[in-house]
C-alpha cells in the first residue's frame, strides 16, 4: 500500500492523538477548503472514518498508523545516532526521510540500529516483524562494549570512531572485528579480556567498540 | 607455506664485519628487560634518546662470535607508532641497518603478537623470535610447536622462560649463527598487494626497511616515514606522494583496518596446527586474585594497606627514620663530618675556602651529607618498594581504579604513578610525568606535583610541627586538598587540548623476582645520584657564595614584602628562602620559630599552607625546566608562587574572621 506523504502525516497525527489518550483527531478547519485529498484517500482505503469533522482510526488504519510512526521514529534514530544530525534540523530531515523507509527498508534500518525501542524523544517505537523475529531467535544484536555486563562475552563486530589515533590504539591492542571479547568488569573502568590478555579502557573508548553479544 | 610466500629461495645474514648491534623489541610486559639483563649482566647504561625524554637502555654482551651491543627499546605494538616511546623504538630500528632484531613475545598471546613479527619480517630485518613465558603458557594449557613456527616464519624461533634463563643458550646460539630465509614476504589480498606494488615501484633510494614495509607505512599516512622518504628521494618524492595520495583516497577510511585484518588472517594461517589451546582462559587462582585487585570496593582497602605498609612503614618509618638516623646521624655527624672538618682545618689555610667544604653549606657537610645521609636512604627504600609494586604488575591496576577520579582534574588513570611518587619525592615524580601521553596531561601533573603534593621530607616535618596545635593539621590538610582539587578542575577547563583517553594493558600479576628488583633499584639509584648529586653540589656552592656576600639578606627582605600580607613575621622569610633550596629545611625553619614562640597557631597554619604550596625545592625546579621547557616551567613557577601566597593571605583572613585558630 503506497500512501501519499500527506496521508501518512495524518495517520501519524492520529497515532500521536491516540498515544495522548484521544481516540479521534479534529480535522483542521483550514483543510476543508479546498478539500484535502489525503482524507479522501484514507477514507477510500478504509483506513479512517470521519464523523462530525472528527477523524477516527479503523482497525486496518491503526496498523498502518503504527507502521508509519515506526518509520518516522526510526528515521529520527538513524539521523541522530548514525548521521549525527540533531535538533530542529534533525526533526525536519526525519520528516522527509521517513517516507523513504517503506517496502522493507525500515526493517533493514531497524536491524542496523539493533531494534531500538524508543525514539530520541523517548517515545515508543512500535516493534516491527524484524524486532519480533530477533527476539524469538534470541539474537542480542550488536551493542557498544559499555552495554556488556561483567562475565558476558561476544565477538567484536566493528569499531566506530572518527579518531584515527584511537582506532590505531585499539587495533594495536588487538581489538579487531571478529575477535572474541569477554567483559571482566565495567566499573570504575571497562576491563575486558582478549585471548589471554586483559585491557582497561575508559568509557570514551568502550563506547566505540561494538560487540555482537553471544 | 614457503611456496605460497612466492619468494626467492635462499638464505641471508647480517654483515658480521660491522660492530654487532642487537635490538630487543616487543610489547611492554613480555620480559624484554629480563632478557636484557640475562644477556648483558647488570652492566647497563640508561640514556635519554636525543631530543626526547624517553629512556633507552644499552649494554654489552659477550658472545662466541664476538662482543655485541644490546639495546633495550621502549615497548612497541606495531611498526606504525602511536606514542612518543613507540616512535623512539622505531627510530632505533631505522637507524641501525644490519642490526639483529630480537622480537620478544609472550607465549600466552602468541596470536596477537605475531602480527608485529610479520611486520618485522616483511620489513626485511634480521629477526629472531623469542617466545617467552612458555611456562605460564603451558600452565594455561597452551601448546606451541616451535619448530613448525620456525619453518613457517622463515626465521629462528627460540622458546624461553627468561626469568629462569631457560632458552638463553639457544638464543645465544641463534645469534651466533644467524640466518634467515631470503624468501619473500607474506602475501596480502590482491588489492593490498596491488597498492603496495604501485608505490614500491617508484622508490629509487636505499633504506633500512624494505620498500614493501615503507610502501605500507606511507599508505597508512605515516608522517615520519614520509619525511624520511622525502629526504632520500628528493624530486622523485613528488611522484610517490601523488600516488600514495590517490591510493589513500581510494581506500579511505578502511586501509588501516583492512591491513590489520589481513595480518590477523595471515597469523591465523601461520598458527594453524602450531598453536593449540587445551583450556579456557581466566579461571585459575592467579586470575581470581587479579580480579580482587581491581574490584571497585575490595580494591580500595587493599590499596590502603599497600600504601600504609609500603610507603608509611617501610619508606617513612624505616627509611626516613631508622636508616636516616643511622647514616646521617651516626655515620656523617659522628664520623665523616668531624674527620673532614679536622682535615680541612689542617690543610686549608683560608677560612672562606674551608667553609666551602665543611661549613654550614659545605660540599661535604651539607651536600654529601644530605645526598647520601638523608636522600639516599629514603630513595633506596622508596625504589625498592616501587620496584616490587612495578614487577608485581600492580600499577596498571591502580591506574584503572583511579581513572574516573583523575578525569575530573584533566588527567587519566596513568597519572596515579607520578602523583603517588610525588609524596615520596617531587623531583622524581616530575621525571615520571614522562609516562603520560599528552603534553597537556604532563603539564597538569607537573603543576599539581609542584603545587599541592608535599614530599616525604616536608610531610614529616609539617605533621610534627602542626600536630601539637589543635585543629591546625586539619586546616592545613583541608586547604591543600582543596587547592589541589580546584586548581586541577580549573586547569582541566582552561588548558587547551583534548581530554585524555585511558587505555592500558593489564599484565598478569607476577611474583617479583628478587634479582630483578635489585638490579632495577640499583640502576635507578645510580641514575638518581647522577641526576641529583650535581644539583646538590651546585646548590651548596651557591649557598656558600650567597652567605659570603650576604645575598640572603636581600632575598629575605624580598620575601618579607609578600609575607607581610600573610601577617607573618620577618623571621619567617628565612624559612621560605631556605625552603626553596631544601624542602624540609623550610618546614624545619618554621619549627625553630615556633619553639621560640614567635608564631601563634594561626600564623603557623598559614605559614605551613603557604610553604607546602610554594615551589618545591631547587632540584625539582631544575627538573621542571629540563622536562617541560623554560616557558612552561617558568609559567608554572609563577602560577604556583601566586597561588601559594594568595591562598596563604586568604586562609589568614578566613581564620581571623572565623576565629578558628
Amino acid at each position: 500500500m503506497k500512501l501519499s506523504d500527506r496521508a501518512e502525516e495524518i495517520l501519524e497525527a492520529l497515532w500521536l492523538a491516540s498515544e495522548a489518550g484521544l481516540n479521534y483527531l479534529e480535522m483542521d478547519e483550514g483543510e476543508a477548503f479546498p478539500p484535502d485529498l489525503a482524507y479522501e484517500e484514507l477514507q477510500r482505503l478504509a483506513l479512517i472514518e470521519i464523523r462530525e469533522r472528527r477523524v477516527y482510526f479503523r482497525p486496518e488504519g491503526r496498523e498502518e498508523g503504527k507502521r508509519t510512526i515506526r518509520r518516522h521514529r526510526l528515521a529520527e534514530r538513524l539521523l541522530m545516532d548514525i548521521l549525527n544530525i540533531r535538533g530542529t534540523r534533525g526533526d525536519e530531515k526525519a520528516c522527509q526521510f521517513e517516507h523513504l523507509l517503506r517496502e522493507g527498508v525500515d526493517s533493514k534500518i531497524c536491524t542496523i540500529l539493533n531494534h531500538p525501542a524508543t525514539c530520541p524523544h523517548g517515545k515508543e517505537i512500535p516493534p516491527g516483524d524484524c524486532c519480533l523475529e530477533a527476539r524469538t531467535k534470541g539474537d542480542l544484536g550488536v551493542v557498544p562494549l559499555t552495554e556488556l555486563q561483567a562475565e558476558e562475552q561476544g565477538e567484536i563486530a566493528y569499531i566506530q570512531t572518527e579518531d584515527n589515533q584511537k582506532l590505531r590504539k585499539l587495533m594495536a591492542m588487538g581489538v579487531l572485528p571478529g575477535t572474541e571479547i569477554k567483559m571482566i568488569q565495567n566499573f570504575p573502568t571497562y576491563v575486558f579480556q582478549l585471548g589471554f590478555s586483559e585491557f582497561a579502557v575508559d568509557s570514551q573508548m568502550a563506547r566505540e567498540i561494538f560487540v555482537r553479544k553471544g | 607455506m614457503r611456496e605460497c610466500r612466492g619468494g626467492i629461495p635462499g638464505k641471508t645474514r647480517p654483515d658480521a664485519e660491522k660492530t654487532r648491534k642487537i635490538l630487543l623489541v616487543g610489547n611492554p610486559n613480555v620480559g624484554k628487560s629480563v632478557l636484557f639483563n640475562a644477556l648483558t649482566g647488570a652492566y647497563s647504561t640508561v640514556s635519554n634518546y636525543p631530543g626526547t625524554s624517553v629512556d633507552v637502555i644499552t649494554g654489552k654482551a659477550k658472545l662466541r662470535s664476538g662482543p655485541a651491543e644490546i639495546v633495550d627499546t621502549p615497548g612497541i605494538y606495531s611498526l606504525m607508532p602511536i606514542t612518543g616511546e613507540e616512535r623512539v623504538a622505531r627510530r632505533i630500528l631505522l637507524e641501525n641497518p644490519g642490526a639483529l632484531v630480537i622480537h620478544v613475545i609472550d607465549a600466552r598471546n602468541l596470536e596477537r603478537m605475531l602480527a608485529m613479527t610479520i611486520q618485522l619480517i616483511e620489513a626485511g630485518l634480521f629477526v629472531i623470535l623469542v617466545v617467552n613465558i612458555l611456562d605460564e603458557a603451558k600452565r594455561l594449557g597452551i601448546r606451541i610447536d616451535l619448530a613448525a613456527l620456525e619453518r613457517r616464519l622463515g626465521i629462528p624461533v627460540v622458546g624461553a622462560v627468561m626469568k629462569r634463563k631457560e632458552g638463553l643458550r639457544e638464543l645465544r646460539k641463534a645469534i651466533d649463527s644467524y640466518e634467515r630465509d631470503l624468501a619473500g614476504p607474506f602475501p596480502y589480498s590482491s588489492q593490498v598487494e596491488g597498492d603496495i606494488g604501485q608505490v614500491e615501484e617508484l622508490f629509487k633510494g636505499s633504506y633500512t626497511l624494505s620498500r614493501r614495509a615503507l610502501a605500507l607505512l606511507l599508505l597508512q599516512r605515516d608522517e615520519e616515514i614520509a619525511d624520511l622518504v622525502r629526504r632520500e628521494e628528493k624530486e622523485n618524492y613528488r611522484i610517490i606522494e601523488t600516488r600514495v595520495r590517490e591510493l589513500a583516497y581510494l581506500r579511505r577510511g578502511t586501509f588501516q583496518l583492512d591491513l590489520s585484518l589481513e595480518r590477523k588472517r595471515l597469523v591465523s594461517e601461520i598458527i594453524k596446527d602450531v598453536l593449540v589451546y587445551t583450556k579456557r582462559p581466566g579461571d585459575d587462582l592467579a586470575a581470581r586474585i587479579s580480579r580482587l585487585t581491581i574490584h571497585p570496593l575490595l580494591g580500595i582497602p587493599l590499596l590502603a594497606a599497600i600504601i600504609y605498609f609500603g610507603i608509611y612503614q617501610f619508606v617513612g618509618v624505616f627509611g626516613a627514620g631508622v636508616l636516616v638516623d643511622l647514616i646521617e646521624g651516626g655515620l656523617f655527624e659522628g664520623i665523616i663530618n668531624p674527620w673532614f672538618e679536622k682535615t680541612a682545618r689542617l690543610l686549608i689555610p683560608w677560612p672562606l675556602l674551608e667553609e666551602l667544604f665543611t661549613g654550614e653549606y659545605g660540599l661535604v657537610t651539607f651536600a654529601l651529607r644530605y645526598a647520601f645521609g638523608i636522600i639516599l636512604p629514603i630513595v633506596v627504600t622508596f625504589f625498592l618498594f616501587f620496584s616490587v609494586l612495578e614487577d608485581s604488575g600492580y600499577f596498571p591496576r591502580l591506574a584503572l581504579l583511579s581513572d574516573r577520579v583523575f578525569k575530573v582534574i584533566g588527567l587519566s588513570g596513568r597519572a596515579v604513578l607520578p602523583l603517588v611518587i610525588g609524596f615520596g619525592c617531587g623531583t622524581m615524580a616530575t621525571v615520571v610525568t614522562r609516562t603520560l601521553e599528552t603534553r597537556r596531561e604532563r603539564i597538569i601533573a607537573t603543576l599539581l606535583i609542584a603545587l599541592a603534593i608535599p614530599c616525604s621530607a616536608q610531610l614529616g616535618v609539617i605533621v610534627a610541627l602542626l600536630a601539637q596545635t589543635k585543629g591546625a593539621l586539619i586546616v592545613w590538610a583541608a586547604t591543600v586538598a582543596l587547592v589541589f582539587l580546584l586548581v586541577g578542575l580549573l586547569t582541566a577547563r582552561v588548558l587547551p587540548g583534548r581530554e585524555p583517553i585511558f587505555y592500558l594493558e593489564i599484565p598478569p600479576l607476577r611474583l617479583p623476582q628478587l634479582s630483578n628488583i635489585l638490579i632495577k633499584t640499583l640502576s635507578r639509584i645510580k641514575w638518581y645520584l647522577l641526576e641529583i648529586l650535581p644539583i646538590f653540589l651546585l646548590v651548596s656552592v651557591l649557598m656558600w657564595f650567597g652567605k659570603t656576600i650576604d645575598v640572603f639578606h636581600y632575598l629575605t627582605r624580598g620575601a618579607y614584602f609578600f609575607l607581610r600580607y600573610l601577617d607573618l613575621p620577618e623571621e619567617s622569610a628565612v624559612a621560605f628562602i631556605l625552603g626553596f633550596f631544601r624542602r624540609d629545611y623550610g618546614a624545619a625553619g618554621l619549627y625553630d620559630l615556633k619553639s621560640q614562640g614567635i608564631l601563634d597557631p594561626r600564623q603557623l597554619a598559614v605559614a605551613a599552607v603557604t610553604l607546602t604550596l610554594f615551589v618545591p625545592c631547587v632540584a625539582q625546579f631544575m627538573i621542571m625546566l629540563k622536562e617541560r621547557g623554560v616557558m612552561a616551567a617558568s609559567a608554572i613557577f609563577l602560577f604556583v608562587t601566586l597561588i601559594a601566597f594568595g591562598v596563604g593571605a586568604l586562609a589568614n583572613q578566613a581564620l581571623i574572621y572565623t576565629g578558628w585558630l
